[in-house]
């Protein structure tokens, strides 16, 4: 195989697939994918396929310390190593040794101190992947080893070791609204704790970096925000923007995973060096070092309420693991805080919620992003209110749940529709699954083919969640999204082109815009392009805020388009814009006659608009009093887990896990499903069985052999109910979709195994002797 | 060394193999097919799952040498020239592919589970491709495929 451009992702296109059904689509329909059928067939370029002529590979050393001093690099032996073109250190890096999403504080190789185990210190290239890592084994790191904070309980303790100059803590959110000494004649409290779970992408970190003749380095990467990636890697590089060009390469999941750089600047720092394509691709072990993971939570819960159970207070403290460097903990401890008492109504709150550093490994943005957590713990204290009043789990969340035009606790309005009790009557009304004894298949019991149980010791419990989760990025981040589209019509057919920097991660945003270019339009053929850095930024893939965002952008940028078309076909047809619109190509009047064919309008031309957009602006919360208008939209949802657990082994089966949720307006019906019934995989995996274990601030299970991920038999059918409120602040009315499932899924999971068992359950994931010798 | 192997059904020649490459590595990077993924690369995710002598395999599990003079057949050689495969074209039309890095090994294991058994229950769908991860689905819409696909067979 021979080239001399990288392969990279197929521009994606709605000719039509082999298939030949359900192409096409407005919003609304349940359009298919346009990357569907390479990705059926292996033809789809993820970043890991890459290949270039005459590329060479890079392989990381890391740090097998969670902390020590270096003292010295020596790289001479592993430089004598036949086929290696590279080595480098920190001394290699031109720019600033350092990045990072909100602080730059994490050096792109380590120089004078490594703070987790498994941070990069030196980088090799080699011909081959072997020889590269032979090479790397062969660097000799002169370690002093120093004391290890890896207790976060630990971390703001005068005599804790300091993980950076500036201390431990990365953010303390504290919130105060209502009596600042409530009481109530009901109190409920629990401690919960929550271990780290790992986002678990299936497509390793990895990319293509090319040098480039003028200097530059072109890379193509899996990443969740092209432009936030430019911004660091040209400060590690020292070059500006325009010699640092990057194009999403296909991503294999990211589920926040990718918003830190990974394999970024090496690849980059590598090329640049050598002089020849740099490929770089993470094995799985070295991923679980290679990416953040979800923050571990040790949280304080009580409620106070009235004997009805009506709320009247609710204090929370919670601590959240950080590890050695800040990623995007401050973000995370102002959802955990903001959001951290569930979508319910309290006249009286305080919350403190920390970040804090330590020599664990770093943890940042996965899917929920702090809400996750927090729900755990509101949630288990729920079920303990509405035992203690004695009214059932989803009557107590009916009576405080939140409505349009509450306030949260932040003193945020909820302007748009806010169905917490409609979402819980909807599951709850689903149907159940048969009781055991009815299910005499030994496949449908726990342990199944194991034959482990035909039923004794066998208890069934049904468990239920609410959530809701900020769509977008909050207080007061300028948040917005860039899309080009033009429109020309081509061999007698009219094509609009779509070109964002939006990351397609595997959730369908490719879809969604050629839905919205399709409707708005009115043509059949949307091209959208390969996202990269030569058009504005369209920030993160992630805060399910994308179709929201992105779709906001695309349906503006469309809108323009349309404007300038139609006051030409006005001139063109001698009538008035108004009463014009665009449909199959054509110009239509007022009544869908046609006026125009759009090639006559257009003749060779191509009417091209930018538009840069925004949601509506969101604020800082006070510093004293955490109160403020911090989010942009809330999302909600509620599920309803069914299980089975065999408390003799300790073995659970999750038997039904049902969602209810309001997405606004499904722009993808069939999208928003499969996001619904994924995220709530996700979610049942960290109640159950998702844990990276850290002891000492060292990994003992970075593979999928030994950090367990829900297979096909973990999984159980998922009814889905999905209501489309619309927000009348959005984009069609759309509400964000993929995290709110992942949220409530695991907490209802962890209430069924209560309820089945009779234990108070305090911790996730649920171990097996957690719940046996009952 | 030098490893011959038949894939797809033309044989493929590759030299300077080190003798530590898996077939994966050898299809992906020597022979420019990279449909089969490389998502744990030690057997527990079933991303690489290719056929060897007609057999399922994880292809990262596999030495590169032992596929000399075997039979190899990998996700990009299921379609018929411009037409997907059944299988293919159901993991399409069900929605089953969101980022699609479990794809291609999740359509091989489908493909293997309908051509021993035409018309699988659900638990025996289950059962067949509980050695492939899928992180983006849940499955509820994979097992939507298997069995639009086992009813488009029957059909034919």
């Amino acid at each position: 195989m021979t080239t001399t451009e990288p392969t990279t992702t197929e521009p994606t296109t709605t000719e039509p697939t082999r298939t030949g059904a359900r192409t096409g689509g407005r919003i609304g329909e349940d359009a298919q994918r346009p990357d569907g059928t390479l990705k059926v067939t292996g033809e789809f370029a993820y970043s890991s396929d890459l290949w270039h002529d005459d590329m060479v590979w890079g392989v990381t050393l890391r740090s097998p310390h969670p902390s020590a001093r270096i003292r010295r690099v020596d790289v001479s032996e592993a430089l004598t190593v036949p086929g290696v073109s590279a080595v480098l250190t920190a001394d290699d890096v031109p720019g600033e040794n350092a990045y990072g999403l909100e602080h730059a504080d994490q050096p792109v190789l380590a120089g004078e101190f490594v703070r987790y185990e498994g941070e990069p210190v030196a980088l090799v290239a080699a011909d081959h992947p072997e020889t590269a890592r032979r090479a790397a084994a062969r660097i000799r790191v002169d370690y002093e080893v120093l004391p290890a904070l890896t207790d976060p309980r630990r971390a703001l303790d005068d005599d804790a070791p300091q993980v950076h100059p500036g201390g431990n803590l990365v953010r303390h959110l504290r919130l105060r609204r209502g009596d600042p000494a409530p009481t109530a004649p009901v109190v409920v409290s629990l401690d919960f704790e929550v271990g780290m779970q790992d986002q678990a992408f299936l497509g390793p970190e990895s990319g293509l970096a090319v040098p480039a003749e003028d200097g530059g380095v072109d890379l193509y990467v899996a990443t969740q925000w092209l432009h936030v990636d430019q911004r660091q890697i040209c400060l590690a590089l020292g070059m500006p923007p325009d010699k640092v060009r990057l194009t999403l390469a296909g991503v294999g999941g990211a589920f926040g995973g990718r918003e830190d750089l990974s394999v970024h600047v090496h690849a980059c720092l590598l090329a640049l060096r050598t002089g020849r394509p740099v490929k770089m691709s993470y094995g799985r072990e070295e991923s679980f070092y290679g990416h953040v993971h979800r923050h571990p939570a040790w949280m304080t819960y009580e409620f106070g309420a009235e004997p009805d159970g009506t709320l009247v207070y609710g204090k929370v403290h919670t601590l959240l693991d950080g590890g050695a460097y800040a990623s995007s903990t401050a973000a995370v401890v102002g959802n955990a805080g903001t959001l951290g008492l569930g979508p319910y109504r309290f006249p009286s709150v305080s919350v403190d919620a920390y970040g804090v550093f330590t020599n664990n490994p770093p943890c940042g943005a996965m899917r929920g992003f702090g809400c996750v957590q927090a729900a755990y713990a509101h949630e288990a204290l729920m079920d303990e209110l509405a035992a203690a009043v004695g009214v059932d789990p989803v009557e107590i969340r009916r009576r405080n749940g939140v409505q349009e035009g509450d306030r949260n606790i932040t003193g945020q309005v909820i302007d748009s529709a806010a169905p917490v009790a409609e979402l819980l009557e909807r599951v709850a009304a689903l149907p159940l699954p048969p009781p055991p004894a009815e299910r005499p298949d030994l496949r449908d019991l726990p342990g199944a083919v194991g034959n482990t149980t035909h039923g004794e010791g066998v208890r069934r419990g049904v468990g239920y969640s609410v959530t809701y989760k900020n769509v977008g990025f909050s207080e007061g981040f300028d948040d917005y999204s860039t899309a080009r589209v033009r429109l020309q019509v081509t061999g007698g057919e009219a094509v609009a082109t779509v070109h964002t920097a939006a990351a397609e991660v595997g959730q369908g945003l490719v879809t969604v815009q050629q839905q919205i270019a399709r409707t708005e339009l009115g043509v059949q053929q949307v091209v959208v392009v390969p996202a990269d850095t030569t058009v504005g930024s369209a920030g993160s893939t992630s805060a399910s805020r994308q179709t929201h965002v992105t779709g906001g952008a695309v349906k503006a940028a469309c809108e323009a388009v349309r404007t300038a078309v139609l006051q030409r076909a006005a001139v063109a047809v001698g009538r008035p814009v108004a009463g014009l619109a665009l449909d199959g190509d054509k110009v239509v009047g007022p009544g869908g006659e046609v006026l125009a064919g759009l090639a006559d309008v257009l003749g060779e031309d191509a009417v091209e608009e930018t538009v840069e957009w925004r949601h509506r602006p969101t604020h800082a919360i006070d510093p004293e009093t955490g109160q403020g208008d911090a989010h942009v939209q809330f999302a909600f949802s509620a599920h309803r887990a069914v299980v089975d657990v065999d408390t003799e082994l300790g073995l659970v089966k999750v038997v039904a896990l049902d969602t209810a949720q309001d997405v606004g307006k499904a722009i993808n019906p069939d999208a928003v499903v499969g996001q619904i019934h994924g995220g709530s995989a996700q979610g049942m995996g960290l109640a159950l069985m998702e844990e990276v274990v850290v002891t000492d601030g060292h990994v003992r299970n970075p593979s999928f052999t030994d950090y367990l991920l829900p297979t096909i038999l973990d999984v159980p059918p998922m009814q889905v109910e999905v209501l489309e409120y619309a927000d009348p602040h959005a984009p069609y009315g759309v509400r964000g979709v993929g995290e709110p499932p992942t949220i409530s899924s695991g907490p209802a999971v962890a209430a069924a195994v209560r309820a089945a068992c009779g234990r108070p359950l305090r911790r996730v994931p649920i171990r097996p002797e957690h719940v046996t010798g009952i | 060394m030098r490893v011959t192997t038949t894939v797809n059904g033309t044989e493929r020649t590759a030299d300077d193999v080190w003798p530590g490459e898996s077939l994966l590595y050898l299809l992906r990077e020597r022979l420019g097919l990279p449909g089969a993924k490389n998502a744990c690369e030690q057997g527990e995710c079933g991303s690489c799952t290719v056929y060897l002598d007609g057999e399922p395999v994880c292809a990262c599990l596999v030495a590169a040498g032992q596929a000399t003079g075997r039979e190899v057949t990998t996700v990009e050689g299921l379609a018929d020239g411009t037409a997907l495969h059944p299988v293919q074209e159901a993991f399409v039309d069900a929605g089953a592919v969101q980022c699609g890095f479990c794809t291609p090994g999740l359509v091989v294991a489908a493909h293997d589970l309908l051509a021993r058994v035409p018309e699988p229950s659900d638990p025996e769908i289950r059962e067949a491709l509980a050695g492939n991860l899928c992180r983006c689905t849940g499955y509820e819409k994979i097992l939507d495929a298997v069995r639009l696909a086992a009813r488009r067979q029957a059909a034919q």
